[in-house]
């Protein structure tokens, strides 16, 4: 008990330290840096809460994919970072204030939270014993049954972003040369070869 | 030294918190701002899973695998939009953006 409130406290302090640094590292790559950082503790925190699965999925889909998309596109863009730090310190009295009144809306609402039995009586779909069946089998039980509209539906999103992401990347550029596969495979013999008599001895 | 809900919710909320100071922070940069928006995501589904392992309810996992497909979409997106906003301006200066103001 006691080593998983340390290890709590640990990836706690980690996460909120690699938060501050993201949003307050000098060169946007450290940020990237510092993000993925942050998702790999929140995937142990995830662990401590007893959600195995969603932590997985966490490293695989934050730290591969999202933090890799992040990293292509700091380091493709030929952007002079010095410039978009300036106003930097302008913002931050603005910034600091709306944060300070955030934060302690939030301290008010998880200090005024009452813990009502009721809502321990009313759970939707109560997580079977560890015992019986491991958390990705139980999710999977959930997903695949009574959720498998939504699940379909973030298939769609899914979907729906990569052709969006494509769309609006993809351009065509003039004097670059593709590769026209309908041009190949509607190729005929005749277009190619021609066969020509040659009497011998007079050439072409 | 028991790990309760509100360990996850002290947690939850200072990430949020510090994601809404990084958008205000970095005005400019519009790739941090998107980093800021990721952090706050990651914030509610830490939310969730503390409310999920509290509640012993599992519905709170599957939600915050509907946030964590929403997040990844929304980077590729963002991330899209800023690559071909950076290709016809030359900068990723967000103030910048007034184009459509009429």
């Amino acid at each position: 008990m006691i080593l998983s409130a340390i290890a709590f406290y640990l990836f706690a302090a980690i996460i909120i330290a690699s938060a501050v640094m993201v949003v307050g590292s000098r060169n946007p790559v450290h940020s990237v840096f510092f993000l993925i950082l942050a998702f790999f503790n929140a995937a142990g925190i995830f662990v401590i809460a007893g959600a195995e699965f969603l932590a997985m999925i966490m490293v695989i889909v934050y730290v591969g994919a999202v933090a890799v998309l992040f990293m292509f596109v700091v380091m493709m863009l030929d952007i002079n970072y010095v410039r978009l730090r300036e106003g930097f310190l302008q913002y931050l009295p603005v910034g600091a204030l709306v944060g300070l009144i955030l934060l302690i809306e939030l301290i008010f609402v998880l200090t005024t939270q009452a813990n009502v039995p009721e809502v321990l009586a009313i759970s939707a779909a109560p997580a079977p014993a560890v015992t019986d069946v491991t958390n990705t089998h139980a999710l999977g039980q959930l997903i695949y049954t009574r959720y498998i509209y939504l699940f379909q539906a973030g298939g769609l999103i899914l979907l729906v972003a990569m052709i969006g992401a494509i769309v609006l990347t993809l351009r065509e550029r003039p004097g670059v040369r593709r590769q026209k596969i309908a041009d190949q495979v509607g190729r005929k013999r005749g277009d190619a070869v021609e066969i020509k008599k040659v009497t011998p001895g007079s050439g072409i | 030294m028991d790990i309760g809900i509100g360990h996850y919710l002290t947690v939850g909320a200072i990430l949020f918190t510090i994601g809404v100071f990084g958008i205000f922070l970095n005005r400019k940069n519009v790739i941090i701002i998107l980093m800021s928006v990721e952090l706050i995501l990651l914030a509610v589904n830490i939310n969730l899973v503390g409310f999920s392992s509290h509640l012993n309810d599992l519905v709170g996992q599957v939600f915050a695998m509907f946030v964590l497909t929403v997040a990844a979409a929304e980077a590729a997106i963002g991330l899209a939009i800023l690559v071909i906003y950076f290709r016809n301006r030359g900068n990723i200066e967000v103030e910048d953006i007034n184009v459509m103001k009429g």
